[in-house]
């Protein structure tokens, strides 16, 4: 599936944001995940070819890069952390807890396609609240049984939340080309 | 010791994150008083002031700038928001916070090393402090704090927010400099260090969060004030994040020089559950542990060091007695295996087979010379890549095997961990 008109001129426009427009290849990426959920084939050709650059090195740089998703996932993406300082506050507990309730494995997705869920090793950083999940890319601290029920419960009746775009306080004007 | 909050003073203000909140709490008038004074004078302003990078490494941030070659331009300043080390979580908070008093110390840093164009980068997973960024970077330029001729004096800066996509590994600033350049983030072989030959091959500065908070103080207020502050060699305060087993974890900005006790048991309200303390690590998950014989250590980047630690970005996560230490140092293993970008073959490899070890350990298929062949391994990674990723996902284990070696042996004997029961009613 192409890109959406407004996302490849959002691709454009970053090109023209940085000194360099391979500097655009990892926010021209979210976009393309923003729009689509996940980093197609065809959407880092699409990259590739607005940016002027050769499609290997857009491949290159999405897949070294974690959050980037190169198949499509569930409507929500529930990240839970087992690094040392969640262990210490019991977060092997909480992963036995959450995979239970969802019936799937690590990196599975439920049957209803409501959510996708994995533990990462990888500290997201909210240590002081361990421990904790990451919830469509929002921090959910101090987990406990019950508040994994309640956020599963959200989730299964909540539309998709875009690959986690940030929101934008008012509309950014057009960026134009730097002095540097 | 007095506790002298500086960066988060006003962290109790509502909406301190709005620019008028922040100007009312006196904020943006360092930037002004820094553009009233010559680019030199704040370098030596901060030169004198001893302000120390706040990262991990502890370089003098006045130092770091005055290495830009002179008559090279454009230069780059790129503060470094890639907060990524297990149990380090003060940035995020810094930002979520007062991201315009983050904002105003990039300000000033550009204003005094001469960089027109300044970057932010920002790990992928700080969705809310980038909203929090991008907010305050347009509400800045609409109140006339970037852009061209800023405040009437003539000086143009702009900055760019750039967020990362998952990898610990961009928060070592050659590899956040490549990343930002639109490659894998994989380091560079220093020198020529980014000061020279930085991004896109221009003299650049790289300077984290918490350090670029200090400035806005230090202009204020002067050298002479910040140098009283905390010790002679680590002047001013840190925020310090504390995780683990106490019993109020969360973000504490203490005076330098403040003992490790008073952290824990005053601050962090001691170890939960009126248990004895086992363990800490003062530095975040790259660091060597500490014991209990060290509570009185001071806070401080040289006494830690010679405790046998280092600071490092300022995290102490707390373990108590029921801890095992082996799985803990599993975790740190697995993730340093998990986030080594590849490029160095003793990382790359030896992460992968300290991580087996590990695993052995825990499953209870560990043999007898594993121990050594654990300590083999760390041997052959330290100090034989480019960057420290390595070097450091070998300092924990290393330190727990000497601290703790009857754990390991234990594991042996006993065929699996004889610390699961006890972890597993802890958190019950």
């Amino acid at each position: 599936m192409a890109l959406a008109k407004a996302t490849a001129e959002q691709i454009k426009d970053l090109a023209a944001r940085y000194p360099s427009r391979q500097s655009a290849i990892i926010p021209a990426l979210w976009a393309a995940q923003h729009e689509q959920g996940y980093v197609t084939d065809e959407a880092m050709h699409e990259i590739a070819e607005h940016l002027g650059l050769p499609p290997s090195l857009i491949e290159a740089t999405a897949s070294f890069y974690s959050m980037f998703l190169t198949r499509p996932e569930g409507r929500h993406d529930v990240v839970i952390c087992i690094n040392a300082p969640c262990m210490l506050r019991g977060a092997d507990e909480m992963v036995a807890y959450l995979e239970r309730q969802l019936g799937v494995r690590d990196g599975g997705t439920t049957a209803d396609g409501a959510i996708t869920w994995h533990s990462t090793i990888e500290c997201l950083g909210a240590c002081g609240g361990a421990p904790m999940m990451q919830v469509d890319h929002r921090f959910e601290e101090d987990l406990t049984p019950e508040r994994i029920d309640a956020i599963i419960e959200r989730l299964r009746t909540t539309p998709a939340s875009h690959g986690a775009e940030p929101k934008r306080p008012s509309p950014r004007p057009r960026a134009k080309k730097s002095q540097n | 010791m007095a506790i002298k909050p500086l960066l988060t003073k006003d962290f109790a203000t509502e909406n301190l994150h709005q620019l008028s909140v922040y100007e009312k709490t006196g904020g943006y008038a360092g930037f002004k008083r820094a553009l009233e004074m010559q680019p030199d004078e704040l370098v030596e302003l901060v030169k004198k002031s001893g302000l120390r990078g706040r990262g991990g490494a502890g370089f003098p941030t006045g130092n770091k700038w005055g290495f830009l070659p002179k008559g090279m331009y454009p230069r780059y300043l790129v503060c470094n928001a890639d907060e990524s080390e297990p149990g380090c979580f003060k940035d995020r908070y810094l930002i979520e916070k007062s991201p315009h008093q983050v904002l105003e110390g990039i300000l000033i840093a550009s204003y005094a090393i001469g960089c027109n164009l300044a970057f932010i980068y920002i790990r992928g997973e700080y969705l809310p402090q980038t909203e929090a960024l991008e907010t305050a970077i347009d509400e800045a330029r609409q109140a006339g704090y970037l852009g061209k001729n800023v405040l009437g004096k003539g000086y143009d800066i702009d900055v760019i927010l750039h967020r990362g996509a998952g990898a610990y590994i961009c928060g070592e600033e050659t590899a956040l400099l490549t990343s930002l350049e639109g490659y894998r983030g994989e380091p560079r072989l220093k020198p020529p260090f980014p000061a020279v030959k930085g991004l896109y091959g221009k003299p650049t500065v790289v300077n984290n969060v918490e350090t670029v908070c200090n400035l806005p103080h230090i202009v204020l207020n002067g050298a002479d004030w910040f140098a009283a502050i905390g010790t002679p060699t680590g002047r001013g305060t840190r925020v310090w994040c504390m995780s683990g087993h106490v019993n109020r974890p969360g973000n504490y900005e203490l005076e330098n020089g403040t003992p490790i006790r008073e952290l824990i048991e005053e601050h962090g309200g001691g170890v939960w559950k009126n248990r004895k303390l086992k363990a800490f690590q003062p530095g975040g998950a790259s660091m060597m542990v500490l014991l209990p014989e060290h509570l009185d250590v001071a806070l401080d980047f040289d006494a830690i060091q010679k405790a046998g630690s280092l600071a490092g970005a300022g995290a102490m996560v707390v373990m108590d007695e029921t801890t095992c230490m082996v799985d803990a140092a599993r975790r740190y293993v697995k993730f340093f295996h998990h986030e080594s970008c590849g490029k160095c073959t003793p990382c790359r490899e030896g992460t992968f087979w300290m991580a087996n070890l590990f695993d052995q350990f825990e499953a209870g298929d560990a043999k007898p010379g594993d121990i050594d062949l654990l300590l083999d391994i760390g041997y052959n990674i330290d100090g034989r890549s480019f960057c420290p990723l390595g070097d450091a996902s070998t300092w924990f284990p290393r330190s727990v095997i000497k601290f703790f070696r009857e754990e390991f042996q234990e594991h042996i004997s006993e065929k699996g961990c004889p610390f699961k029961k006890s972890v597993q009613e802890a958190v019950a």
